[in-house]
């Protein structure tokens, strides 16, 4: 259920008590004689100040008029109880609520799966042209390691030390980052700096067109011995 | 100030641990009196509690008389909680420019959990303008505007002033055609501020030789704008002004005019 549904049914059922038990327990005069026979025979006039009336007039006979807790239906320390209750469920759901609108149902970011064109379009080395878009490097090599063949692998861009975005240096043929100078071969192993292990790869395949698809959500980590799934490569 | 209380060695362990809680040091430092069941322990209630301190320890029984207040003054600041409050919230997801603004409006319907919260804003809005002219119709039909209270008038005049200003400002951040219009038209009025706007009267009179001193690109309007026409600067303008500066003039004043109503006989009512 919404959330704000909640909050607004528990709003207008702590209002309509709140009028309910002022009408059934105000303090008037001793009613005249004639209103009291006139109780007796309810529901003449039409119109809510008539259910109103008949509702308090009910209330006086069926509830003894004290003012402490000798009523039984609900005395006064039963209604505080009854409002406080209500107050305290009622500011919970707000704060529900505050809390749940912080959690968007709809995020302005990239996706974590897309294709990004047919593998004739890339030459042999690090291509940076989903750098700022999707946050990889494509790499087409001529021999992996780790399948020991030619293909693609997809690095994530994201540095293994504290997550800064390092650059590819082509001259020196490494990445290096900028924030503490950890610096990776362009299989991704790390060599220098801070940096603890190597950067990651994504999921690497053929889309049904042909095209290579990446999928950032699975991720192969090479201290794990994960590069050498056949998703974490692909062999062209 | 806490009554010292002795640990019964019968006591149940419920008991026991009830009565070592309140007596240790970050309890007392929190609550600094016993229960307020009689009239000493509720004064020190208001005086030591910096929320409770802005209520008078006592009220005379007109205070709380719905007929007479009308409640106007309580459910304006009510309002501006609320507003305060949704407001923040709104500000986690709106940017104040051109490419997002009303998309982020947009979103803030669409895509976010709760979509009613903007128009609680949108709504509490439109109440606090009407709530903050009846105070002010209100104190004026009951007199309370004659001295000593016509100090505090005036500074409710101002807080009358700056509601305005505040629903103007937050009216334009949706950025949609009716928000830009509407500014447009409401900010050309500027153009006609005395010697200081450029079409206003007097604003001729202040050249030097052939050179206008005032003129489109640095009268009045433009102040308020940042910029000759309702663009990227009126927006971020108008966002700062509604967001910050405003709340904060605003603020400020209501403390003043909530200690000086006290100062001056307290709530309503013949002095």
């Amino acid at each position: 259920m919404n959330p704000l549904l909640a909050v607004l049914i528990s709003g207008v059922a702590m209002f309509a008590a709140h009028i309910l038990v002022i009408l059934l327990f105000r303090e008037k005069p001793a009613a005249p004689e004639e209103e009291a026979t006139e109780a007796q025979a309810p529901a003449k006039a039409a119109g809510p100040a008539a259910l109103v009336g008949a509702a308090s007039k009910l209330a006086d006979r069926v509830v003894p008029r004290t003012p402490d807790d000798a009523s039984p239906l609900m005395g006064r320390r039963g209604w505080m109880g009854l409002a406080w209750g209500s107050f305290t469920a009622a500011t919970a759901g707000c704060l529900a609520a505050t809390g749940r609108f912080m959690f968007p149902n709809v995020l302005n970011e990239p996706p974590q799966q897309f294709t990004i064109g047919f593998p004739d379009e890339y030459g042999e080395g690090v291509d940076e042209r989903w750098k700022d878009r999707f946050g990889v490097w494509v790499v087409r090599t001529p021999f992996d390691d780790y399948h020991e063949t030619s293909g693609f692998y997809a690095l994530l861009v994201t540095c293994t030390h504290l997550g800064c975005t390092p650059n590819w240096l082509s001259a020196e043929s490494k990445f290096k980052c900028p924030c503490h100078g950890s610096g990776f071969r362009p299989t991704g192993i790390n060599f220098e700096g801070p940096a603890p292990r190597p950067l990651e790869r994504a999921r690497i395949v053929l889309a049904e067109d042909g095209q290579i698809m990446i999928d950032k959500a699975r991720k192969f980590q090479e201290e794990l011995g994960q590069w050498t799934d056949p998703e974490a490569f692909l062999a062209v | 100030m806490a009554k010292a209380k002795s640990i019964q060695p019968q006591a149940g362990a419920l008991e026991r641990a009830w009565n070592w809680l309140t007596e240790t040091q970050i309890w007392t430092s929190v609550f600094r009196h016993d229960a307020p069941l009689n009239d000493r322990n509720r004064v020190l209630v208001m005086l030591s509690n910096v929320f409770l301190h802005l209520h008078p320890v006592r009220l005379k029984k007109h205070g709380v008389r719905l007929r007479y207040t009308w409640c106007m003054g309580g459910l304006s600041f009510f309002l501006f909680l609320v507003l305060t409050f949704t407001g923040v919230l709104l500000m986690f997801y709106y940017r104040p420019t051109l490419e997002y603004a009303y998309s982020d409006i947009v979103g803030l319907r669409e895509h976010v959990p709760l979509g009613i919260m903007r128009e609680m804003h949108r709504w509490g809005a439109h109440a606090m303008v009407i709530t903050v002219w009846l105070h002010m119709f209100r104190v004026f039909m009951t007199g309370s505007y004659k001295p000593p209270r016509e100090f505090n008038w005036n500074v409710g005049v101002i807080m009358l002033v700056l509601t305005l200003l505040l629903s103007f400002t937050g009216y334009l951040l949706p950025w949609d055609q009716l928000a830009i219009w509407a500014i447009t038209v409401g900010s050309n009025m500027a153009r006609a501020t005395p010697f200081l706007g450029y079409e206003g009267p007097g604003a001729s009179l202040l050249a030097i030789g052939d050179v206008q001193l005032i003129h489109a690109a640095d009268d009045a309007r433009f102040a308020l704008l940042g910029g000759t026409f309702v663009g990227e600067g009126a927006l971020l303008r108008f966002y700062v002004l509604h967001c910050v500066a405003l709340p904060l003039v605003i603020g400020f004043l209501m403390a003043v005019h909530f200690w000086r109503v006290r100062k001056d006989g307290g709530i309503s009512g013949p002095l």
